[in-house]
């Protein structure tokens, strides 16, 4: 059992979420993940761990209400408790002096990218990150992204707030205006990511995505996770879940994380028909669902 | 009954094997309950009446764990039926998942002399049959242990080798602590072995067991990510350490179209349903694919447990794929026999080639090639060698991969000094689970490969006996 400390809404159905578990918060690298699992009939999640304080024992996550589990984890109150918190699971983030790094959040992508950001930037590099969101509201996580880097920004899709336009525009005016990139970090969707490498891929920057495949054990015992880079497969979970995007099979990830679309929304409806209108409503409808819930690294 | 006169004594080899009555075939092929519903006290004492009580018993040593076969089986006669559990967790502690899952006939039945003139002494019924009568009638009995040394001992992971080692150290006196990565206790017994073969019910009756030995349990860590080998030593104090992380780590044949959807390993398949409940998917929350046509590739036991899995979910038609003949299928006859009769259909000397699949990614067809047998190759085992001309497409919508596991490199790969071989398995001394690492002792599928769970629980034994020296005199 571990105790939920804080859980609030920190945009439209993006929650911020602190648990007590100690051994996590002491070990945890930036871009480690934890599996989580509600109760005793809950499938096991996997989220990004944004934050940890070892002192006070917590961890953070942040993750959107797309699904029956997080819908689920959205209702927690502070001083309740989840069945299950396992990690640090992944590999830690490879953290060197890269010079210039480009640090691109999509959506709730911004959230994994927070930690690992912070890493690259106390790495000694310079950080100019791209932020971007659909619209205003689902904008997340702005001033703490502003606070370490050298220059933030920030775009809307629909214009309704800062820059109109995708990450991907952003990124290619800063190569256009010639910028040198030495590394560019990107997290966010899978089409997001997919749009980032073909973006750096004619002048060959590097570029790492962290991918967020439908997980099970998250160990390395089940091979749910499995993607193909560079022709090879490999388990996101304990080969992952950061890859060079330049070599990541997207298409056959974005095929692989719509696997159980049809069992996601039965899943769905019954929670919100059983549990009243308002327990569900926050989800929006005709989320692309398990790409964002049982997955890692996206979220 | 007026006429009723003593029962003399029977001949020897005179009384046939007794059949343990079962579900029948059509009944069990849509439910999860166990298939056997386990021999009754009258049959067991038939059973166990046709045993010889040889001299120099040829069935003890053909046991990993040398259970005093020949003493609890006459108890069982007697009627002693209690005793004769007790008998056998002098040396078994786990003798309810034993009974239902040991390969006996190539361990303690096959050198048992009446299968020279017959069939050999149903031993796994018996040791079934015993523990389900200590269990179901609350007669456990929590042994004394040894006043407690000071010594704290950890072992990683709940499968039958860490089961072992922690039962029989706790019961010396030492502090010890199992850490699970996973949610549940149990390993592959619970994860891997479906309801219908081993009861969820009775791992965690075994797992109950243990505990309240004084074994402290602790899941949902993972050793190697939440806490390294060394820091359990060094920052949580203990003294001694036991791996026995299993073979966790599914082997693909790396062909093409592997990855699209609807085709597992057999682990993600067994774990989705086992332990995850899949089956009671939306009541569960994991789901898994009910295939209407499924392939199961592989000829082990796994191979058995997914197919007879997926024909439970649902299946019309299951395959099994298999590129030897059955003589050289790893998987137990009884299994075999039990799928056959479940109408599981048997594709021998069959290889895939590629999965095809359509445009949304799912699995449609699965290319296969006909193989004969050539030369015997390394294993000893005659070498499948493919037939020209002979691919066919067999339509299926899942495909469960069971061919195997390699070692999961999560300890290893965060334990310095604790060398492997060339297939990741952490090299142990095979009589005292020693590693190259001092204090760090392993046993089970991770030294040993893939195998059965009365081998690992063998591994465990020895281990555990080595643990106690080296924590009473220091020497390594």
């Amino acid at each position: 059992m571990f105790t939920v400390t804080e859980n609030k809404e920190i945009a439209k159905s993006v929650f911020f979420q602190k648990i007590q578990a100690p051994r996590i918060a002491r070990k945890r690298k930036a871009g480690q993940f934890l599996v989580i699992r509600k109760g005793e009939m809950g499938e096991r999640i996997p989220l990004t761990i944004v934050d940890s304080d070892p002192a006070e024992g917590t961890v953070t996550i942040i993750y959107q209400v797309v699904g029956k589990s997080t819908a689920e984890l959205a209702k927690v109150m502070p001083g309740e408790t989840v069945l299950d918190v396992v990690g640090p699971l992944g590999l830690p983030t490879h953290i060197e002096s890269f010079g210039t790094v480009v640090g691109i959040g999509g959506g709730i992508g911004t959230a994994p990218l927070l930690p690992i950001a912070t890493a690259i930037k106390n790495g000694g590099n310079r950080l100019l990150s791209i932020v971007g969101a659909r619209t205003k509201d689902l904008l997340i996580l702005e001033e703490e992204m502003k606070a370490i880097s050298d220059t933030l920004i920030v775009t809307t899709d629909d214009g309704s707030y800062a820059k109109k336009g995708f990450v991907t525009t952003a990124l290619q005016e800063l190569i256009d205006a010639g910028e040198k990139i030495d590394l560019c970090i990107a997290i966010g969707p899978v089409p997001m990511m997919r749009a980032v490498a073909e973006v750096t891929r004619p002048t060959q920057i590097k570029t790492v995505v962290s991918l967020n495949p439908i997980m099970v054990d998250a160990t390395g015992m089940c091979g749910a996770c499995r993607v193909t880079v560079g022709g090879t497969t490999k388990f996101v979970c304990v080969d992952g879940p950061e890859f060079d995007g330049h070599e990541v099979d997207f298409k056959e990830l974005t095929l692989r994380n719509r696997a159980y679309l049809k069992e996601e929304k039965v899943a769905m409806e019954r929670f919100e028909h059983k549990d009243g209108k308002c327990a569900g409503g926050k989800a929006k409808a005709g989320a692309p669902a398990k790409e964002t819930v049982t997955t890692s690294g996206g979220q | 009954m007026a006429d009723a006169k003593p029962t003399p004594r029977p001949k020897p080899f005179s009384i046939p094997r007794q059949p343990m009555p079962e579900q029948p075939p059509e009944v069990r092929r849509s439910n999860f309950r166990e298939v056997p519903f386990g021999l009754t006290p009258d049959l067991a004492i038939l059973e166990a009446t046709r045993c010889i009580q040889c001299k120099n018993p040829a069935c003890v040593k053909g046991c990993p764990v040398d259970i005093k076969i020949p003493e609890f089986i006459d108890l069982v006669r007697q009627g002693k039926f209690v005793e004769a559990a007790r008998k056998i967790k002098e040396d078994n502690t786990l003798p309810a998942v034993c009974g239902r899952v040991c390969p006996q006939e190539e361990q303690c039945e096959m050198p048992c002399v009446l299968s020279k003139r017959g069939e050999p002494v149903a031993i796994g019924r018996l040791e079934r049959f015993v523990a389900d009568f200590e269990r179901v009638t609350g007669n456990v009995v929590v042994p004394e242990v040894a006043p407690p040394t000071g010594k704290r001992v950890a072992v990683v992971g709940s499968g039958p080798a860490g089961l072992t080692v922690a039962g029989d150290l706790v019961q010396k006196g030492h502090d010890v602590t199992i850490f699970e990565a996973l949610h549940k206790p149990g390993g592959v017994l619970m994860y891997g072995i479906p309801e219908f073969r081993l009861p969820k019910e009775i791992v965690q009756a075994e797992v109950d067991y243990i505990c309240s030995l004084g074994v402290k349990l602790e899941c949902d860590v993972v050793i190697g990510k939440t806490i390294t080998i060394d820091e359990l030593a060094e920052e949580e104090g203990f003294d001694v350490c036991f791996i026995g992380t299993g073979a966790g780590l599914p082997y693909f044949m790396n062909i093409p179209g592997e990855n699209l959807n609807g085709i597992y390993s057999a682990n993600e398949y067994l774990t989705r349903s086992n332990l995850m409940k899949a089956y009671l998917f939306p009541e569960a929350d994991t789901p898994v694919s009910k295939g209407k046509h499924v392939a199961v590739v592989g000829g082990g036991n796994v191979a058995m447990d997914a197919a007879r899995t997926a024909l439970r979910m649902g299946a019309e038609k299951v395959y099994v794929v298999y590129r030897r003949s059955k003589k050289e299928m790893p998987a137990r006859i009884e299994e075999i026999h039990h799928a056959e009769e479940e109408g599981i259909e048997f594709h021998l000397l069959t290889n895939p080639l590629r999965f095809l699949g359509n445009e949304e990614a799912w699995v449609t067809e699965a290319e296969c090639q006909r193989m004969e047998l050539g030369e015997p190759d390394a294993s000893g085992r005659r070498r499948p060698v493919p037939v020209k001309g002979s691919e066919f497409r067999l339509a299926v919508d899942m495909v469960v991969m069971s061919i195997g596991n390699g070692a999961n490199p999560l300890v290893p790969a965060t334990t310095p000094g604790l060398d492997t071989n060339k297939w990741g398995n952490i090299l142990a001394d095979q009589e005292t689970g020693k590693t190259s690492k001092k204090g760090v002792f392993a046993g089970g599928d991770i030294v040993i490969g893939a195998a059965t769970v009365i081998l690992a629980m063998g591994a465990g034994r020895k281990a555990a006996d080595a643990m106690h020296e080296y924590l009473k005199t220091g020497v390594w």
